[in-house]
């Protein structure tokens, strides 16, 4: 089967972000920057996939610069067969990317497309959903387990109050959870493997798309400062401020 | 123009509080706007629970039947809520950012073409809104174009709607779906079990970390603690991860915002990923065996002390006062 992994490339989680004092960003300088880990999920998963159908096709897709072909080497030393990067300097809104996600899916043909549930930097939760309805696709969201028998998906996913199970047939759009599996990392050999893996770089412009963003940045600012308040020195005393002072019990 | 369609989430004919935020976050973004806010249930039988909703104050409720929304599947419902839109004219679709305001929003807002707003925080009189990006270490100030807008809010940054004097009137309608169009496939639901006051509607909430070190500990030496003070429990990553718990009660930037009178936080780090769920509580105390972890940043009030001594003291020390 043919899967397509749509990646992004975001700071690492553990980097701290500082908004930059003029609002129109964050500070880069002491950024390292890594594969979004939903979408590090998302490749895990069609590895094991792939493993198990001993066959099939894993293709990366990333809306972005020419720095982010690093995070698409990374997803080849996983494992991937190859990537294509959809190059694009400007700013694109989350519909803007699932367009063009949708279009490249269009020339591709993959069976399944699996994305992270959210990216971490901008938090939207939005690309898997709407690429699915842009192309008519049954969509899993928050999937934390995923089972394919023939053309048939079944889907554990990740709700309020439990997990659901829904199912449907391919193709399909499915979004990763933190429980879907671990992922690996890449081997050696694979580094040395993915430098010779197709990376297919491909203009925004020569595709096409029509794509003004709807939703529109004005400023960051940095959230307001919750303080540090005091050490108590026993459970007497938590109990006693949390009953007197705070008057919350 | 104006007019706010609020997408009022059910189940098992009941609605949960963050239901009402909407109601009522739909209700302040129509007055803002010069427009009404009208809630809209969908479901093959969603009459007794429109009833319910006309409680709370909407100009209008809308009861959509149809028998493809027995159970929510996200394409049925965006497909019938994105024929409701273009049938009303209206401007704004909102709902609360709970798991089924995810899935189900941007696909709508695909289907309609519109940009959409996840987990706005504020609504600003020059019609901006404010969301948290990066796990809330960066508060974006953002802009909606074009004839209709998609929305969803955070569930601690609104309150929830109030009975109001008067029954909104309700109206009731065919949802128009393609079922030919539909493929999603609804098996079932596996409800987690529990006596406790939902994670997201509490007014404590007490929460176990790693530290727990087990599921067997966090039933013997947490959850005596979360009775007594009446409270819902929730957890880290790292303690769903290892199976402590079900994944339902992870807070933080992937999982659960909360934001209750009092939060406490036993075994817990406190990385970036869980502060970005909780540290809106209005009170934050922290137990924990290092003094240097970072949950003590932002905790009101924080103890240094092995959690498994502190915690059986603590349920001692409540029922003292209690008994006061
Ligand atoms: C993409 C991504 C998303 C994430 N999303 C979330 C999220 O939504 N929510 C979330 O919580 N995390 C999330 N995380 C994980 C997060 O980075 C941390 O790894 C996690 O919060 C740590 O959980 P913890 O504090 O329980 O464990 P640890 O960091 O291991 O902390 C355990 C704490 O327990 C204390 N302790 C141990 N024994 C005792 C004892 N006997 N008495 C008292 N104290 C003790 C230790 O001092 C320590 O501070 C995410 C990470 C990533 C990469
Ligand atoms: N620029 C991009 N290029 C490729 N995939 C993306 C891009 N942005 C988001 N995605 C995918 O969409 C998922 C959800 O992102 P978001 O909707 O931004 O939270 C991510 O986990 C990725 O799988």
């Amino acid at each position: 089967m043919k899967i397509l992994v749509p990646i992004k490339r975001v700071p690492d989680p553990a980097t701290t972000i500082r908004v930059l004092p003029d609002g129109s960003g964050i500070a880069t300088d002491n950024v390292k920057w890594v594969i979004n880990p939903f979408d590090e999920i998302a490749i895990e998963e069609a590895l094991r996939i792939k493993e198990k159908q001993s066959g099939g096709e894993i293709v990366l897709a990333t809306v972005g610069q020419t720095t982010w072909q690093e995070q698409l080497r990374t997803g080849l030393a996983m494992g991937a067969d190859r990537a294509i990067l959809v190059k694009n300097d400007g700013y694109l809104d989350s519909l803007g990317i699932a367009k063009v996600l949708a279009r490249v899916i269009s020339d591709e043909k993959p069976e399944l497309v699996l994305l992270g549930k959210q990216a971490i930097d901008d938090d939207s939760n939005q690309t898997g959903q709407m690429l699915a309805e842009l192309l008519g696709w049954p969509q899993a969201t928050f999937a934390s387990k995923v089972e394919i028998a023939e053309s048939k998906v079944t889907v554990i996913r990740e709700v309020d109050g439990g997990l659901e199970t829904i199912a449907f047939k391919l193709p399909a759009i499915i979004t990763t959870d933190l429980r879907l599996n671990e992922p690996r990392y890449a081997s050696l050999p694979g580094i040395m493997k993915a430098r010779k893996k197709e990376l297919k770089e491909i203009p925004l412009d020569s595709l096409g798309l029509a794509l003004s963003p709807k939703l529109k940045i004005k400023k960051l600012t940095a959230p307001p400062k919750r303080q540090a308040g005091k050490k108590v020195g026993s459970v007497a005393e938590l109990v006693s401020v949390l009953h007197t002072e705070a008057k919350v019990i | 123009m104006g007019d706010v369609l609020v997408f009022a989430e059910h189940l098992g004919g009941h609605f949960p509080k963050t239901t009402l935020t909407a109601v009522n976050a739909g209700t302040e973004l129509a007055k803002r706007r010069g427009g009404s806010a009208i809630a809209v249930v969908m479901g093959d039988a969603p009459d007794a629970v429109a009833a319910e909703i006309a409680k709370y104050g909407a100009a209008k409720v809308i009861a959509l039947k149809h028998p493809a929304l027995k159970n929510y599947l996200a394409d049925a419902h965006a497909a019938a809520l994105a024929a409701l839109v273009k049938k009303t004219g209206a401007e704004f679709v909102l709902t609360t950012a709970t798991a089924e305001g995810k899935d189900l929003m941007p696909r709508l807002a695909a289907r309609l073409d519109a940009p959409m707003a996840s987990e706005i925080t504020a609504i600003n009189d020059d019609g901006t809104y404010v969301r948290p990006m990066y796990a809330g270490n960066a508060m974006a100030t953002i802009e909606l174009e074009g004839p209709v807008k998609v929305i969803t809010v955070r569930g601690t940054a609104f309150d929830a709607a109030k009975p109001a004097p008067s029954a909104s009137p309700v109206e009731n309608l065919d949802a128009e779906i393609d079922s030919a169009t539909l493929k999603q496939e609804f098996v079932s639901f596996n409800q987690t079990k529990s006596d406790r006051p939902q994670l997201t509607e509490a007014r404590i909430v007490v929460s176990g970390g790693r530290g727990l070190k087990s599921g067997e500990n966090f039933k013997v030496v947490l959850e005596p603690l979360v009775d007594e003070m009446g409270a819902a429990m929730g957890a880290s990553r790292a303690a769903v991860d290892a199976g402590f718990v079900p994944n339902d009660l992870q807070v933080g930037q992937t999982g659960k915002v909360v934001a209750p009178e009092l939060y406490v936080a036993v075994g817990i780090s406190g990385a970036i990923q869980h502060l970005a769920g909780m540290k809106d509580s209005k009170i934050i105390a922290a137990i924990n065996k290092d003094e240097e972890a970072p949950i003590f940043s932002v905790a009101d009030y924080g103890l240094v002390a092995d959690l498994f001594k502190a915690v059986p003291e603590m349920v001692e020390e409540l029922k003292k006062v209690k008994a006061h």
